[in-house]
């Protein structure tokens, strides 16, 4: 089930006018900013399908801006985000694609500062719900409406059950997970969903075990 | 974890057996699903409910989008309605004005509160606000109303589309139709499977409507849609009232949409490239808005 709260149907409170356009490309881009960690110094939006239509009638790429400045869906920000990012000091550039992908409202951000890049694909499937579906080149299928914690590791054996452990010393409870590499005893990913939001004790604690890169935590 | 009902014949079903309204059935689920507690969820449905009278307020003291396309019209249907001289009779009208006023918000970039999109929020609060003068329903039967529609926007979305997008205006206005329509026939006192009379019939008239919106913009048609929507909803209620019924069942007319949505060429969904958005007067309203530039050719 793609959705699970009657809040995807009777929500959410938004900025209009697109639920999809608009409210989902909000949170398309607060996500990726989510993910980042930080608000980035520049920004590249690759614009797929519906998106690359229409985005201007639907302030698509007002709200991806929005998204990134770390504004709710609600935020009257998001009307003036282009001018709040330049007085932030954040470049951004929106490119329409004309590539087919499999969802019609499907954005690429591109995104980074001095110090690190990211690449996130996110898809707005209707009424402010999304998914991300790929995240540094590695396929993924993240709601963004639980909390949920990004582990990019070395694909060693262990890992996995490292990680459940750590959580299971928590009592944090696993929602959903997925684990995917790119090439074998490479760099992959674990995507935890989980019911929880998880503080930062329990993100040191993951940091401290062998064979991890990375770990980042996506809130409610 | 295992949903209630997955569709309309099973949240009708345990409705019936359990001697519930469907709102309760989806609260409960709610809880079910989400782990939250009912009062966190009613408090969340009422604040949701504040902004939709919030938006409708605003709507009719007059608003207008930047490109000037849509604004004003609920306006003129409030002065109308207040002759007392109409056609379509006073709680039609008032519902209609009200899903235009709602609709005129969201495409001004006002906040509105999506039911079950920002493009069709009109529909739900438009006829909840004028059935309210009829029935005089308490604060919570208001919030009700909400979950019975969220009911049955949770089977349409989940089996089939609430995406202009991916299913056309038929997904968009015609779900929020057919939850409008259900969500009246509880509040009315009407019984769980009139809801899903009431949705069939509903979602029956709104087959093959495409999402063609002008230069890409959530504005026309889609305001006028919100209006139709709306009296499409309050109409197919007095029907499933009188006790008509719907030949084709509820889920089957949900799995029609949906093929019907699958099969619409990708013109017709929300990418401003067929229908009303390029007639001629679309296209030449499109370029006068984005300056000759054509939408999608980027900055």
């Amino acid at each position: 089930m793609k959705f699970k709260s009657v809040f995807d149907i009777i929500g959410p409170v938004m900025i209009g006018p697109s639920s999809s356009h608009t409210a989902g490309a909000a949170r398309i881009g607060r996500v990726a900013r989510d993910l980042f960690g930080r608000q980035p110094d520049w920004a590249k939006v690759h614009l797929y399908g519906s998106f690359a239509e229409t985005y201007k009638g639907h302030s698509t790429d007002v709200a991806i801006i929005g998204g990134l400045l770390d504004y709710d869906t609600f935020d009257e920000r998001i009307k003036t985000s282009f001018e709040e990012a330049k007085n932030a000091g954040m470049t951004f550039e929106f490119i329409p694609e004309t590539g087919h992908v499999d969802h019609p409202n499907t954005a690429r951000i591109v995104i980074g500062d001095k110090d690190s890049e990211m690449s996130m694909m996110g898809i707005s499937i209707g009424g402010g719900k999304i998914e991300i579906t790929e995240l540094n080149g590695f396929p993924l299928r993240l709601s963004g409406n639980h909390p949920a914690i990004l582990v990019v590791h070395e694909d060693r054996s262990g890992c996995i059950a490292n990680v459940a452990n750590c959580l299971y010393k928590y009592d944090i409870n696993i929602g959903h997970m997925e684990v995917s590499r790119k090439e074998r005893g490479h760099m992959a990913l674990m995507v935890i969903e989980v019911d929880q939001n998880v503080d930062k004790e329990v993100m040191e604690d993951l940091r401290k075990l062998p064979n991890i890169t990375q770990v980042t935590r996506i809130a409610d | 974890m295992e949903a209630l009902f997955r569709n309309v014949r099973e949240l009708v079903e345990r409705a019936e057996k359990e001697e519930k309204l469907i709102s309760e059935i989806m609260i409960e689920q709610e809880m079910l699903m989400t782990d939250r507690l009912r009062e966190d969820i009613m408090i969340q449905m009422d604040r949701n409910l504040t902004v939709m009278e919030e938006a409708v307020e605003k709507g009719l003291k007059g608003v207008h989008s930047v490109s000037g396309l849509t604004g004003g019209d609920a306006v003129l249907l409030q002065k109308y309605r207040e002759t007392g001289n109409t056609l379509s009779g006073d709680l039609l009208l008032d519902a209609v004005s009200k899903a235009v006023a709602t609709n005129e918000v969201n495409a001004a970039m006002g906040t509105i509160c999506a039911t079950p999109t920002a493009g069709s929020a009109g529909v739900v609060p438009g006829t909840l606000f004028a059935v309210q003068n009829k029935l005089n329903p308490t604060r919570e039967q208001m919030i009700r109303y909400l979950f019975t529609a969220g009911a049955f926007g949770f089977v349409v979305a989940n089996n089939a589309s609430i995406s202009g997008a991916a299913g056309g205006c038929q997904a968009e206005v015609g779900s929020a139709a057919g939850m409008a329509s259900a969500a009246i026939i509880e509040m009315a006192g009407g019984t769980p499977q009139q809801c899903s009379e009431a949705f069939a019939i509903t979602m029956k008239n709104m087959l093959g409507l495409v999402c063609d919106p002008v230069a890409g913009l959530v504005e026309v048609p889609c305001v006028k849609r919100n209006a139709m929507g709306a009296a499409n909803a309050v109409v197919a209620a007095d029907m499933a009232l009188a006790g008509v019924t719907s030949r084709i069942p509820c889920d089957e007319v949900i799995g029609a949409m949906f093929e019907i949505g699958q099969s619409m060429p990708s013109a017709l969904r929300e990418t401003a490239k067929g229908g009303l958005a390029a007639t001629p007067t679309g296209k030449w309203l499109e370029s006068k808005i984005f300056g000759g530039a054509v939408v999608g050719s980027g900055q």
